[in-house]
C-alpha cells in the first residue's frame, strides 16, 4: 500500500543519521544556556539581600528588559533562569529548527536530491513530513534537556516544566513556519532569509511589548512562551497559542505544497544582471562580493553585543554583588570596577569578533575547496594577489567590526547613563585588542597556506583564548599556559592604559605569521 | 612556429599516488589536439600543471617558451581554460562570472560574448545556484570564448551539453582554429575528438602511450569488412593480416590491418562481391586496444 507518507520512516532514519551531531549540539548548548544561568546567579549572590538589590536595578533598566523578557520574580534564581534564558532559548531553537527543516526540504529540491527520493516509493508529502516529525523529536530532545538539568539543579518542577514544554511548543511553532517558508522561495537562502526574519520580528515584537505596554508581545511566539511565566506562577494557555501557531503554519505549508510543482516556489526565482558592475571587475571586487554579507552581518551583531553590553551601565556594582567569584572574573586588583568590567566586556567582545577573522581568513580556503579558485587562477591573475584581495577584505573587516563593538559599548553605556564620555574610552579598549585578534587572523592564514587541510585548526586557537579567558583564572592555569593566549598580553583597557611594547610584539608576531602563510601559499600546488 | 606546448618526462605525485610518471606531450601551434584518456588517467593533473597550479615534481614543462609554474599570470593573458567540473558562486548571475573572469584575464570581445551567449542559448540573468550542469558548462564556455587569447585549454568542456549544444561548440572550435588558434581538448568522447582534432595524444597511467595524427595512428588500426559473394570463400584466414574471420555461406565478416587491405580486396574479388561494407577504424577501437585489457577485467 502507498500513500502520501509511504517511507516516512525510512526518510526519517536517514535524517536522523545525517542530523544527529547537530541536534546533540543544539541540545547540549541550550541546555547548558538554561543550566548555567542557575549555577552563575547561585554564585553570584552570597546573601538575599545582595540578589535583592540586584534584582531591583534589573528591573528599572529597560535595555536589559529588551534584551531577555519581562522582570519577573527577578530575586528567586528561577525567575533569573527564565528572563535570562527564554529569549535566546527560543532563538536558538528556532534556528535549529530552521536549519533541520531547509536541510531536508528546500536544500534537497534546490539541489536536485529530491527528485532521486521522490522517484523511489516514496509518498508525496512523505519528505516534508519527516522534516517536521525530526523537528518535533529534536525540539522534543531540547525541552527534556532544560527541563531535566532544572529540576536535577533542584528548580521546582512545575516552572522546569513550563520552560521546557514552552521551548519545545515554540521550536513546533518555528518549525512550522520554516515549512511554509520553504514553499514560498526556490532557493534554500531566501528561505534561510525569510525564517531569520520572522524570528527576529518574533524577537522585536516582544522586545517592544516588555517595555511598553506588553500589547505587541501577545503577537510573538517568544511573548506567548515567555507569557506563560515559569517561576512566577506558572500560567498554562498560553502554550495553546504556541500549539495553534504550529499547525497553522505547518497546514498552510501542506496546502500550498499540494499546489505547487517540486522545485519551484511560489514565488518566482529573482534574476540577477546580465552583466557585472564596475564594482565586481576585479578580484577585490569579487572577494568583497563574497564576504560582504558577512561582514555586514557580523558588524550589525557586534555593534548591538556592544550596545547589550553597555546598557547595563554602571549598575555593575550592584549587579556582581561582592562574591568573590565576581572578583575574580571582574575586577581582580583593578583600578576601577565599572573599568574592570568594561575592559572585561571589551575583551569578550574582541574574542567574538575573532570568529569573522577566522571565518574571513578561511573563507579563500573555502573557495578552493568548491573548486572555484582553478577558473580564477587560469586568468591573468596573479595568485598573491587574489589572496591579498580576500586578506585586505579580513584586516578591514576585523578592524572595523572590532571598532564597532566598542563603540556600540559606548553608545550603550551613554543610553543607559546618558554619560556620552565613555564612547572614546571604550571604543579604544576593544581597538586596543586588535593586535591579539589579528595574530589569530595570521594563524589561520599560516595554516591554509602551509596545512590547506588542517586550516580549520585555527579556531582551536579561538577556543583556546576564550577558555583561557573564562577559566583561566578559575582554574588557576599555569602562567605559561595563559602566555601562550594574546590577549593575556594585552592590558584590559579602560582599567589600565595600552602596554605599547606587547602590543607592538604581539601585531609582529600576527605580521610573522601572515607573511610566512602568504609565502607557503605561493609555493604550494592549489586544488 | 615551434611548439606551444611542449612537456617532457613530466612526474607529479600526490602523496604515494603517482598521476604523471613521465609525461610526454608536445602541441604545435594552430593545431587541435586531442587529449585522450580514461578518468584518472591525469589528464586534468596535466592541465593544472600547465596552469601552473601544480608544481611539476620533475621534467621540463614549456608553455609558450615560458615556465608555466613561473610566469603563470603573464602567461594567462594568452589563454583560457574550462575546467571539467564548473563550479560558480551561488549568488553571482552567469553574466556577472563571464565578466569577471573575461576582466580578470585582461578584458573580453563585448561582440563576441553577445554573440556566444545568443548561440549558446544562455541566460545570463540567472544565479549561479540555479544553473543546470550544462548551463554552468556554457557560462565557462562562453567566458573562456569571448576571450581574445591564442590557447583553449578545454578539461572535458562538453561534458553536460545537448547534441545541438556540442554541435555549437564544435563550430566555435572551428572558428576559433580557422582564426590560427590553438587547443588542447581533453576528453574521453571519441567522436568529439574525431571531428576536431588533427592530432592526438593517448596516455595511460600518468604517461602517454600513443601519439600522432589520426591517419598514423589509424594505420595501427583494423577494418572490419562484411561481404556477401557469389561464391562460398576459402583460404581467407590463411591471408596475412586478417582476425576475427567468421564465414556462413556466402557471407564472411573479418577484420584486417589497414595496411593489408589491398590484399584482402583482391582475395575477395576472386569470390565474385555481391555487396560490400568496410567500416573504418574509429579512435574507439585504438582506444579499446590500449585500455581493452582494463575493460575486459571489470
Amino acid at each position: 500500500m502507498t500513500g502520501p507518507v509511504t517511507g516516512l520512516g525510512t526518510l526519517l532514519r536517514s535524517f536522523v543519521r545525517r542530523d544527529r551531531w547537530m541536534v546533540l549540539w543544539f541540545t547540549l548548548g541550550v541546555t547548558v544556556l538554561y543550566w548555567s544561568q542557575a549555577v552563575s546567579v547561585d554564585g553570584l549572590y552570597t546573601t538575599q539581600a545582595e540578589f535583592d538589590r540586584a534584582a531591583a536595578s534589573m528591573e528599572g533598566n529597560a535595555a536589559f528588559i529588551a534584551m531577555t523578557g519581562p522582570a519577573r520574580a527577578l530575586n528567586t534564581t528561577g525567575g533569573q533562569v527564565t528572563w535570562q534564558s527564554t529569549a535566546f532559548g527560543a532563538i536558538l531553537v528556532a534556528l535549529m529548527t530552521m536549519f533541520l527543516v531547509g536541510r531536508h526540504t528546500r536544500a534537497e529540491e534546490e539541489s536536485g536530491r529530491d527528485e532521486l527520493i521522490r522517484s523511489g516509493v516514496v509518498g508525496r508529502q512523505a519528505p516534508m513530513t519527516a522534516a517536521l516529525v525530526l523537528s518535533a523529536g529534536a525540539t522534543a530532545l531540547v525541552g527534556a534537556g532544560v527541563t531535566g538539568s532544572l529540576v536535577a539543579y533542584g528548580l521546582p518542577t512545575a516552572g522546569a516544566v513550563s520552560l521546557g514544554l514552552g521551548l519545545w511548543l515554540c521550536g513546533l511553532a518555528f518549525a512550522g513556519i520554516a515549512l511554509l517558508a520553504a514553499q514560498l522561495t526556490s532557493s534554500t537562502r531566501a528561505m534561510y532569509g525569510i525564517t531569520g526574519a520572522t524570528i527576529g520580528i518574533a524577537y522585536g515584537l516582544r522586545a517592544i511589548g516588555d517595555v511598553g505596554s506588553g500589547a505587541l508581545s501577545w503577537l510573538s511566539p517568544i511573548g506567548w512562551y515567555q507569557s506563560m511565566h515559569a517561576y512566577s506562577g506558572e500560567r498554562w494557555w498560553p502554550a495553546l497559542l504556541l500549539v495553534v501557531a504550529a499547525a497553522t503554519a505547518s497546514g498552510a505549508a501542506y496546502a500550498v505544497f499540494t499546489r505547487r510543482d517540486v522545485g519551484s516556489g511560489i514565488w518566482p526565482a529573482r534574476p540577477g544582471p546580465d552583466r557585472a558592475p564596475v564594482g565586481l571587475r576585479s578580484t577585490f571586487g569579487l572577494a568583497w562580493r563574497l564576504q560582504r554579507g558577512s561582514l555586514i552581518g557580523w558588524a550589525v551583531g557586534l555593534f548591538v553585543g556592544g550596545i547589550a553590553y553597555g546598557s547595563i551601565g554602571d549598575d555593575v556594582k550592584s549587579l556582581l554583588g561582592d562574591s568573590d567569584f565576581a572578583n575574580d572574573i571582574f575586577g581582580a586588583g583593578g583600578p576601577d570596577l565599572v573599568d574592570s568590567f568594561y575592559g572585561t566586556a571589551a575583551l569578550m567582545l574582541a574574542l567574538i569578533a575573532t570568529g569573522f577573522t577566522i571565518s574571513s581568513a578561511l573563507r579563500p580556503r573555502g573557495e578552493e575547496n568548491d573548486g572555484r579558485v582553478e577558473s580564477v587562477l587560469a586568468t591573468a591573475l596573479p595568485r598573491s594577489r587574489w589572496l591579498e584581495s580576500h586578506l585586505v577584505i579580513t584586516l578591514a573587516g576585523t578592524v572595523g567590526v572590532v571598532v564597532l563593538s566598542g563603540l556600540g559599548l559606548g553608545f550603550g553605556f551613554a543610553l543607559a547613563t546618558g554619560d556620552t564620555s565613555k564612547i572614546g574610552p571604550y571604543t579604544w579598549a576593544t581597538t586596543s585588542l586588535l593586535p591579539a585578534v589579528l595574530l589569530l587572523a595570521g594563524l589561520a592564514l599560516l595554516l591554509y597556506g602551509a596545512l590547506p587541510r588542517a586550516a580549520s585548526l585555527a579556531w582551536l586557537g579561538l577556543l583556546f583564548c576564550v577558555t583561557v579567558m573564562m577559566f583561566g583564572e578559575v582554574l588557576q592555569f599555569p602562567d605559561w599556559v595563559k602566555d601562550v593566549s594574546p590577549f593575556e598580553h594585552l592590558a584590559l583597557v579602560p582599567a589600565f592604559s595600552v602596554d605599547w611594547a606587547s602590543a607592538a610584539l604581539v601585531l609582529a608576531i600576527a605580521a610573522a605569521l601572515g607573511a610566512a602563510g602568504q609565502l607557503a601559499f605561493l609555493r604550494r600546488d592549489v586544488h | 612556429m615551434g611548439n606551444v606546448i611542449d612537456i617532457r618526462g613530466l612526474h607529479k605525485s600526490f602523496g604515494t599516488t603517482h598521476a604523471l610518471d613521465g609525461l610526454d606531450l608536445e602541441v604545435a601551434a594552430g593545431e587541435v589536439h586531442g587529449f585522450l584518456g580514461p578518468n584518472g588517467a591525469g589528464k586534468s593533473t596535466t592541465l593544472r600543471v600547465l596552469l601552473g597550479l601544480l608544481r611539476a615534481d620533475s621534467g621540463d614543462v614549456r608553455l609558450f617558451d615560458a615556465d608555466p609554474w613561473r610566469d603563470a599570470a603573464a602567461l594567462h593573458r594568452r589563454l583560457a581554460y574550462v575546467p571539467g567540473d564548473v563550479t560558480l558562486w551561488p549568488n553571482l548571475s552567469g553574466g556577472e562570472v563571464i565578466d569577471l573572469l573575461g576582466r580578470l584575464r585582461g578584458g573580453l570581445d563585448e561582440k563576441r560574448r553577445a554573440d556566444l551567449i545568443e548561440r549558446f542559448e544562455l541566460d545570463p540573468t540567472k544565479k549561479g545556484r540555479s544553473y543546470s550542469k550544462g548551463n554552468r558548462q556554457k557560462v565557462a564556455l562562453v567566458a573562456a570564448l569571448s576571450s581574445d587569447v591564442e590557447l583553449l585549454l578545454l578539461d572535458e568542456p562538453t561534458s553536460g551539453l545537448d547534441p545541438l549544444m556540442e554541435a555549437v561548440f564544435t563550430a566555435c572550435i572551428d572558428e576559433f582554429k580557422n582564426a590560427g588558434g590553438t587547443v588542447l581538448l581533453s576528453s574521453h568522447i571519441l567522436a568529439e575528438v574525431e571531428r576536431l582534432c588533427d592530432r592526438v595524444s593517448i596516455i595511460r597511467n600518468g604517461r602517454n602511450v600513443e601519439s600522432g595524427t589520426l591517419a598514423d595512428l589509424r594505420h595501427l588500426t583494423r577494418t572490419s569488412i562484411r561481404a556477401e559473394l557469389a561464391r562460398t570463400p576459402s583460404g581467407l584466414d590463411s591471408l596475412h593480416g586478417v582476425h576475427d574471420l567468421v564465414a556462413e555461406d556466402h557471407r564472411v565478416t573479418f577484420e584486417v590491418d589497414t595496411d593489408r587491405l589491398d590484399e584482402a580486396m583482391h582475395a575477395l574479388g576472386e569470390f565474385g562481391i555481391r555487396s560490400l561494407t568496410s567500416q573504418p577504424p574509429t579512435l574507439e577501437e585504438l582506444f579499446l586496444r590500449h585500455y581493452g585489457d582494463e575493460v575486459a577485467a571489470q
